[in-house]
């Protein structure tokens, strides 16, 4: 039963999505407090990389070197969602421009593949990766919920958290509150004497974290190695994410582990030998073709508050203007 | 008016307590503009206390410099006798200084109770968690307590701006806000609901807090403030108590000089309808319809105003005679023929002049020269142009006769219309309009943000389209501005016309209560 291609398909789903869930999860902060990232793909890689060379270099045993990887990782996002942060918030430069001028910098033909390079990090696999081994395989052989949800890595049950740790803290926290107040209406929530440039700050740089554990959920986990342009276009697919999840963070769980399962059912159908047509061609366009729907019924139902985007959400704020 | 001497204020032994706020030599620029120049402000507890100027004289720079907002460029705050500074909004919120300002400081999507916790960190919203039961209680206290009935619950959005400003005001209770300032808190108000706000704020003073209502209308002032502090070009000018003051002296403080009354208009005899509407529609600009079955006649040489708080379809209404809205349904007929629906050009050959609320984005392409403004509508015209070629010269010389018949200050002919004050685009922008010899001129909110001499003179110029037999449509939210202008009087409400009258018979308090919907915020 645990063989069967539905069972396969949902568990390499939830691994295969866990990337994305974390990109999203990043991406949403970043834009519940008004700033949109299109960086993500650039800090993903760039987390990537230099999880990968931690791990690479590190000579401690397996639980601490994961540990600094994943650490590593983060704050490589974090440096890079600086950057931005510091271009869009305090130079209030365009937010598309930045975030694409980022993701080009760090992108597949840039920083991450030359320290790649440099680094030496290519065609060796991990000294260490995030196995399955969280439960006892008496667990993992359970029928469907085994392979499913006690057959994952740390970093899957780990990014579980982190959805219910940002659900409560948006909808439950005066922090919460502050940051939806500032992506919403940061006229208000200045006049209500919050600090309009520190929420946006925080929330880059905690998003920026987000894509670079992200990307080290590849090179740690999913492949386990490092290959120039790794994330093949994840960041982009978690942007996407938050827009279909509406900015809600449970939605982004079901929207990443769809994609992830999409990602999944090619390779299976094709080992399996049935023909369902150019299944990698459909499969894999799938979440690209949909994003493109759902942005156009975004914007032409004018229901974009209803939706839940934050009114802000792109525009720099600035105080002393008439 | 009394000026206290230095060991006054510092509160010596049996000397009076120091006023609650007050504020020295404040100076504040910005680009080109000295906002402030050393203004002189002192409130004293469990007064209302009016801050009186026209548009422009500073009373807004001045009251974001006391929350806040703004640092002054020189200057010195004192709150109950102590020196204080303020760095941030936040800052002013701590020494419980809270504002209302003119455009609302909310956050649609969240609840009342979310918008009244939002930055506390003192009372239920302090803690880390929030807990939502225990801040709705509170809201629901406070508006009990206060009359200000609004659900904890509503999300804002949801809200009329009446309400809305409810929620500011419960915003400021809600902190214990000693020091609340209001900026023209009226101007979103019907005339019964800004009553009830007058009472509300009687209420907080008699509780000790100090009231800072800011305006500029007189009759206001008048009935609610204890003394009035009047700016004008930035500078403080005096200070007297309202009970003293009549409106003719204010007026004149403020303007600095006499002001004609506004001579009552001469009766007309109305010619044929320029514009007849029947049950007109139209959409907003999300969703929904703003105009909502609207029937209205307009006859040559009368001016038929539309009054009704902001928001309630007036603005579209003009949009969709000046064709530049599509009407969804109903006739529109101009000097008795159909203009084309969504089509400005077959509204223009009408005979449709508009000018429109939006000066600067819809009245004028900013960045093109005033000549080129001034041709906007007229090109077309073998005056102007010859085939596609545009006889610059001609536009040019027309430029220069209309700048000088109109008066308008501007540096010359070629100069980009952005760099005119808000009355000389506004001029422009008529001078066009009438040079166009219209049938019908909408005006929508022609005198918004003009100063009162600028005030004036659009009045004059809409009385003499009328004279000479024009149908003028005002839309206005300025109830005087109505009653002194119009011969009948509409009012609009939810997209409709729900009331008629002709001036000699119309009532404010009837006007106000169909503005309201045909319902007294004082009978819940």
């Amino acid at each position: 039963m645990n063989n069967s291609l539905l069972v396969v398909v949902l568990a390499s789903g939830v691994a295969y999505g866990t990337p994305l869930l974390y990109g999203a999860l990043g991406e949403l902060l970043a834009e519940r407090s008004g700033v949109l990232n299109l960086g993500v793909e650039g800090m993903m890689l760039v987390g990537a990389v230099m999880g990968f060379w931690t791990v690479q270099r590190l000579h401690a045993d397996t639980a601490l070197s994961l540990a600094a990887a994943v650490g590593v990782a983060a704050l490589a996002g974090m440096a890079m969602a600086a950057i931005h942060a510091f271009l869009v918030i305090t130079l209030r430069a365009s937010q598309i421009v930045s975030g694409l001028a980022l993701t080009i910098f760090a992108g597949a033909a840039g920083l991450s593949s030359y320290l790649g390079n440099d680094l030496n990090l290519a065609d060796n696999p991990a000294r260490h990766a995030f196995n399955a081994a969280v439960f006892p395989s008496s667990m993992q052989g359970w029928p469907i919920v085994g392979p499913i949800i006690f057959g994952q890595n740390v970093l899957v049950y780990a990014s579980w958290v982190c959805v219910v740790g940002v659900s409560l803290y948006l909808s439950r926290t005066r922090l919460g509150l502050n940051v939806r107040a500032v992506g919403e209406a940061p006229a208000s929530a200045d006049a209500m004497g919050i600090n309009v440039t520190a929420y946006r700050y925080a929330h880059t740089l905690a998003g920026g974290a987000f894509a670079g554990v992200a990307g080290a959920t590849f090179t740690l986990a999913i492949t386990p190695q490092w290959v120039s342009g790794i994330t093949g276009g994840a960041g982009w697919i978690a942007i996407a994410l938050v827009i279909f999840a509406f900015w809600r963070p449970a939605l982004c769980l079901v929207g990443a582990y769809f994609f992830g399962a999409l990602q999944a059912l090619s390779p299976q159908l094709q080992a399996r030998g049935i023909n369902l047509g150019p299944t990698e061609l459909w499969a894999n366009s799938l979440p690209y073709v949909m994003t493109v729907v759902v942005l156009v019924f975004v914007s032409a139902s004018g229901a974009r508050r209803r939706l839940g985007a934050p009114a802000s959400l792109g525009l720099p704020y600035v105080r002393e203007e008439r | 008016m009394t000026v206290q001497s230095e060991k006054d204020r510092r509160g010596a032994d049996g000397a009076p307590p120091p006023p609650a706020v007050e504020m020295r030599g404040i100076v504040k620029r910005f680009p080109g503009v000295l906002a402030n120049d050393r203004v002189d402000f002192e409130a004293a507890a469990g007064e209302v206390h009016a801050l009186l100027g026209e548009n422009g004289a500073g009373k807004s720079t001045l009251s974001n410099i006391l929350t806040g907002l703004y640092r002054p460029d020189a200057g010195e705050i004192f709150i109950d006798g102590e020196p204080v500074q303020f760095h941030s909004p936040r800052d002013a919120l701590d020494a419980r200084i809270f504002m209302v300002h003119q455009h609302f400081r909310l956050v649609e999507p969240f609840t009342v109770a979310e918008n009244v916790v939002l930055g506390d960190h003192r009372g239920e919203g302090r803690t880390f968690r929030l807990r939502h039961r225990a801040i709705e209680q509170r809201v629901a206290e406070l508006s009990k307590r206060y009359g200000l009935a609004v659900d904890p619950r509503a999300r804002v959005w949801q809200l009329s701006l009446g309400e809305q400003q409810r929620v500011e005001i419960l915003k400021a209770l809600y902190r214990e806000a000693r020091i609340l300032i209001l900026d023209e808190p009226t101007a979103v108000l019907t005339p019964q609901e800004a009553d009830v706000l007058f009472e509300t704020l009687r209420e907080m003073a008699a509780e000790g807090r100090t009231v800072v209502f800011i305006s500029h209308k007189l009759h206001e002032v008048k009935a609610v403030a204890d003394r009035v502090t009047v700016l004008r070009g930035g500078r403080s000018v005096a200070t007297v108590s309202a009970a003293d003051a009549t409106l003719r002296s204010l007026a004149s403080l403020m303007v600095g000089r006499e002001l004609d009354s506004g001579q009552p208009a001469r009766a007309r005899t109305p010619g044929e309808p320029v514009l007849e509407l029947t049950d007109v529609w139209s959409d907003a600009d999300r969703g929904d319809s703003a105009v909502r079955g609207a029937s209205l006649v307009v006859r040559g040489g009368e001016i038929v105003a539309v009054a009704g708080v902001a928001g309630n379809g007036q603005r579209e209404l003009a949009e969709t005679v000046a064709g530049m809205r599509r009407a969804t349904r109903g006739k529109i007929l101009v000097c008795g023929k159909a203009i084309r629906a969504g089509d400005p050009r077959s509204a223009i050959a009408a005979g449709v002049a508009y000018v429109p609320e939006d000066r600067l984005g819809t009245g004028v392409a900013p960045s093109l020269s005033i000549a080129s403004n001034l041709a906007l509508k007229g090109y077309r015209e073998r005056s102007s142009s010859h085939g596609p070629l545009l006889r610059i010269g001609r536009i040019r010389e027309h430029a220069v006769e209309l700048i000088q018949r109109y008066s308008i200050a501007a540096p010359g002919p070629g100069a980009p219309a952005r760099l005119l004050s808000g009355g000389n685009l506004q001029k422009v922008v008529l001078a066009r309009e009438f040079s166009g010899k219209p049938r019908l001129l909408i005006a929508a909110s022609p005198t918004r943000g003009l100063d009162v001499g600028a005030i004036e003179t659009v009045h004059a110029y809409l009385r003499e389209a009328a004279a000479d037999g024009v149908g003028v449509l005002l839309i206005s939210e300025d109830l005087d501005e109505i009653l002194l202008l119009a011969d009948r009087v509409a009012v609009m409400y939810e997209g409709a016309i729900v009331g008629e009258t002709s001036r000699e018979e119309a009532d404010v308090e009837e006007i106000g209560l169909l503005m309201a919907g045909g319902q007294d915020p004082r009978a819940d």
